[in-house]
């Protein structure tokens, strides 16, 4: 029940005319077609992604479910631009981002990352790490960056924090901070890898309830990685079953549970149907990954 | 029960409102520590040294000690007016030793970090420069310091200049290395996250590169002020003109063994100095490795 | 890998290269050849420069120094001569017998720092007054002290490997992980199996590192010590007299023909340690 007055009192503020929701979706459409992606460390071919083809619709939530190690990461990078891709497209918005003579796509604050063990500049205060995305892209003053990261760290229940270090606060807080320097830049697509992996459940479900308020306030496309079936039907519209390595689409879930969601929704009977859909085609592949055996990629 | 609600009333009465800062938290710290053996041991530790010392050089001087200086001999010409041997806190050319050696010291430690922490950085950063720069210093590096006392007197004129030149070439090393590790020490997600935000190279070099080497810097500026002091020292010994390693076989050549083992000490208590100068230094730049450090126990 | 064979329908395949065109086309390598060949070459140019153009040509500092093929032919000269592989000789003896004994004492000594903290707390602070000392400083008071002066550069070996050592495996003893000696006691280990079996091996990391350090200062202060004490006079020579005795005689050649040698003695000499690490320490080779 508690849970639950929490939650409204979260989608209110979301409609508050305080939120810097801008009336989105401003777009976001992220096509990947036919990516395939083989490292050759040391001369020995590894293919990552092979022939993954994914449709996001702008304002969705995308969650990505497959074993670890089983090249997810991967295709994150290659939609962020940390890798190249050895065939197929990726577009975003029907632009493309890299294929055929563009093997990388260039990095841009339209596609934000959060990263799986925390990217937040442990030399700077959270409120630095969230202003320095507006500073660097000379997209606002110094005075005004730090203005507007107090104001929306404050809207993430951060206020009392921006002038601490990453080190001196908690796993919890530190992520969220993460997503709000993420937002602060107004990207199309927020790529999360994996963002909540070594949490404890308590904790998770506090991350998911301010992702999910965050999400109503922006309407942000989200691509979230993850391993957690739970918090894949529960977060996302849609989830995308990988297989193990090399990583392509096998299957994908259309959650139907309504938003808002509530942690109510987590014992319903669709929320249960889901679950034993999408466990059924991870076990498999699980169970496939564990017996190759092979160290995860980088 | 008893002991339950004593250890209660302990806890309320230690209890404070702010937590001891600066000099007060030193003074609470030494309070705790003298209701452990610690500093009993220590300096039960250092009299026994001392008093056997003491007992082999001048108390039975056993055959061979009885040359070396004792430790009241050492203490009494120390701290005379009239030191028997020439050299005692009151005398002038004492400190005009000192000062001579911590002159070459600043000098070749400036040089030493102004050249080779940049040329590390970048290093660490390029590899293209790595690539170049590398194999070269890493053929120079195992040629001992003293190899290069003849090279170095004949290139550089005077006293001063080729012993300022050795003690710089050895920290050089160290700080380069250092400072390169330092870069490659550096999460490749912060690299990303920095493009992410839209950083210019520039901007990478700044916020990510050199905060991020900082605590490689100052590990690597510790250690190269030792290897300074020790190459300064050996440097003074061949080819030197006052400086204490001057003074230490100066006095060795006339046959006076207290100057000698008073340089000793002093060589050792200057150098300590110094590495505690850096190391504060380098914790005052680096607030937030520190804390972070401190909230891990450490 | 059966992955490949898998998708050579759908996605393009790189081939395998073999180990030759990998050799060829590390570009690491090339440029690292290249950087340390226009090093030698600026270096012959600036040192011959006065050859060339005449005195007032001579450049600072490079100038005043041998080319790099004099410098050779100068090598070239001395390798078959015994005088040259008996310096390379006793420098290696004197190396190798203070590091050992700095191996054999420092070793047990940080071991026992590590494990009893009473024996830290008494003989650890003595052990950190002493230590800022630069080994060197110590050569004239052991000159006195020693009976001849091939023990006391013994013992300044000793000693500059011996602080090194000791502070390599007190750290490393002090930071193996709490969670391996509780594993090991809830599996009924003794007190001396802890030691053996979890300490001493999960010190070794630490103890080669410390080694490895340990013998670069050795290398410094043997031949410092024998630069110093003209370890010739009583029979010694090594690589520092050589050094030494060259740069007496006016033979620059020899001095860099020394130095070049003695920074080839060093490098093997911590490449057999690394040897030694890899050896000893397999689960290392991992990483």
């Amino acid at each position: 029940m508690n849970q639950m007055t929490t939650n409204q009192k979260l989608h209110a503020a979301a409609t508050s005319p305080q939120g810097t929701g801008t009336g989105r979706p401003l777009g976001g459409a992220l096509s990947i077609r036919n990516v395939s992606k083989i490292y050759d460390p040391e001369g020995v071919n590894v293919c990552a992604v092979n022939d993954c083809s994914m449709e996001i619709v702008a304002g969705e939530v995308c969650m990505i479910v497959g074993p670890s190690g089983c090249g997810k990461t991967t295709l994150l990078n290659a939609i962020a631009g940390f890798h190249s891709i050895t065939h197929g497209e990726i577009l975003l918005d029907n632009q493309l981002l890299c294929g055929p003579g563009k093997p990388k796509a260039s990095q841009g604050a339209d596609r934000m990352v959060v990263f799986q063990n925390g990217a937040l500049f442990p030399w700077r205060t959270l409120a630095e790490n969230v202003a320095y995305g507006p500073i660097v892209q000379k997209k606002m003053t110094k005075a005004e960056a730090h203005e507007k990261a107090y104001h929306m760290l404050a809207e993430a229940g951060l206020g009392d924090f921006g002038d601490k270090y990453p080190g001196e606060v908690s796993s919890g807080m530190s992520r969220r901070a993460e997503i709000v320097r993420a937002l602060i830049n107004e990207p199309k697509v927020l790529l999360l890898d994996e963002p909540y992996r070594a949490m404890d459940a308590l904790t998770k479900s506090i991350m998911h309830e301010s992702l999910l308020e965050t999400y109503d306030r922006t309407k942000v496309t989200i691509f979230f990685i993850t391993h957690d079936l739970e918090e894949a039907i529960f977060l996302g519209d849609k989830v995308h079953i990988v297989t193990t390595r090399p990583c392509s689409l096998k299957k994908t879930v259309d959650v139907t549970i309504p938003r808002p969601r509530t942690y109510e929704s987590l014992s319903s009977e669709a929320f249960r149907t889901l679950m034993e859909e999408v466990n059924e085609a991870v076990h498999e592949e699980a169970v496939k990954a564990f017996q190759a055996g092979e160290r995860e990629l980088a | 029960m008893t002991t339950a609600s004593q250890t209660t009333e302990t806890v309320n009465a230690g209890r404070r409102t702010t937590a001891p800062t600066g000099l007060a938290l030193y003074w609470y710290r030494f309070q705790q520590s003298l209701s452990t053996p610690k500093p009993y041991l220590t300096v039960l530790g250092i009299g026994l040294w001392l008093f056997t010392y003491w007992l082999l050089c001048e108390g039975l001087r056993v055959d061979r000690f009885d040359k070396i200086p004792g430790p009241v001999a050492v203490a009494k010409d120390w701290f005379s007016p009239t030191p028997f041997q020439g050299v005692s806190i009151f005398t002038e050319n004492y400190y005009n030793h000192i000062y001579v050696s911590c002159r070459r010291i600043l000098i070749a430690f400036a040089l030493a970090t102004g050249i080779g922490v940049p040329l590390g950085l970048f290093m660490g950063w390029s590899q293209r420069v790595r690539e170049y720069a590398f194999p070269i210093l890493e053929t120079l590096r195992p040629i001992p310091i003293l190899a290069w006392v003849p090279l170095a007197i004949l290139m550089f004129p005077g006293f001063e200049a080729p012993v300022i030149f050795l003690a710089t070439l050895a920290s050089l090393f160290v700080t380069t290395l250092n400072t390169m590790l330092g870069v490659q020490s550096i999460d490749e997600s912060y690299f990303r996250a920095a493009g992410c935000l839209g950083s210019s190279n520039w901007d990478i070099f700044k916020n990510v590169v050199v905060p991020g080497a900082l605590p490689f810097v100052f590990t690597g500026l510790q250690i190269s002020i030792g290897v300074a002091w020790f190459s300064l020292v050996a440097a003074e010994m061949v080819s030197g003109d006052h400086g204490l390693g001057y003074l230490i076989v100066d006095s060795y050549m006339n046959n006076v063994t207290v100057p000698m083992v008073i340089g000793m000490i002093t060589l050792g208590f200057v150098g300590w100095i110094t590495s505690v100068l850096v190391r504060i230094v380098g914790n005052w730049l680096m607030q937030w490795h520190v804390k972070a450090l401190a909230l891990q126990g450490r | 890998m059966a992955n490949v064979a898998h998708t050579a329908t759908s996605a393009p395949v790189v081939r395998r290269r073999s180990s030759f065109e990998k050799l060829m086309s590390n570009t690491s390598l090339w440029r690292g050849m290249l950087a340390i060949a226009v090093f030698l070459l600026l270096w012959e140019i600036g040192s011959r420069f006065d050859e060339w153009f005449g005195k007032e040509w001579t450049l600072p500092f490079i100038g005043l120094i041998p080319a790099p093929t004099a410098v050779f032919a100068a090598w070239l000269e001395i390798l078959p001569k015994a005088g040259y592989w008996m310096s390379w000789l006793q420098s290696f003896k004197r190396v190798l017998s203070g590091f050992l004994v700095a191996m054999l004492i420092g070793i047990p000594f940080g071991l026992a720092l590590a494990v009893n903290k009473y024996f830290r707390d008494l003989f650890f602070p003595p052990f950190e007054i002493l230590r800022p000392i630069p080994p060197l400083a110590w050569v004239p008071a052991s000159l006195i002290f020693w009976p001849t002066n091939e023990m006391s550069i013994a013992f300044v070996t000793f000693l500059g490997a011996f602080f090194t050592i000791v502070i390599n495996v007190l750290g490393g003893a002090r930071t193996i992980d709490v969670r391996y000696l509780r594993a090991a006691q809830s599996m009924g280990a003794s007190q001396w199996d802890l030691f053996s079996k979890i300490i001493l091996p999960g010190t070794l990391p630490s103890i080669f590192t410390g080694a490895a350090v340990g013998m670069g200062i050795t290398w410094e202060v043997v031949l410092a010590a024998e630069m110093i004490s003209g370890g010739g006079t009583q029979g010694g020579g090594g690589l520092g007299f050589f050094i030494w005795n060259s740069y007496m005689g006016g033979s620059l050649e020899q001095v860099v023909v020394g130095m070049i040698s003695i920074g080839i003695a060093g490098y093997l000499s911590s490449s057999a340690i690394r040897w030694l690490g890899d050896r000893f320490m397999p689960w290392k080779r991992l990483f």
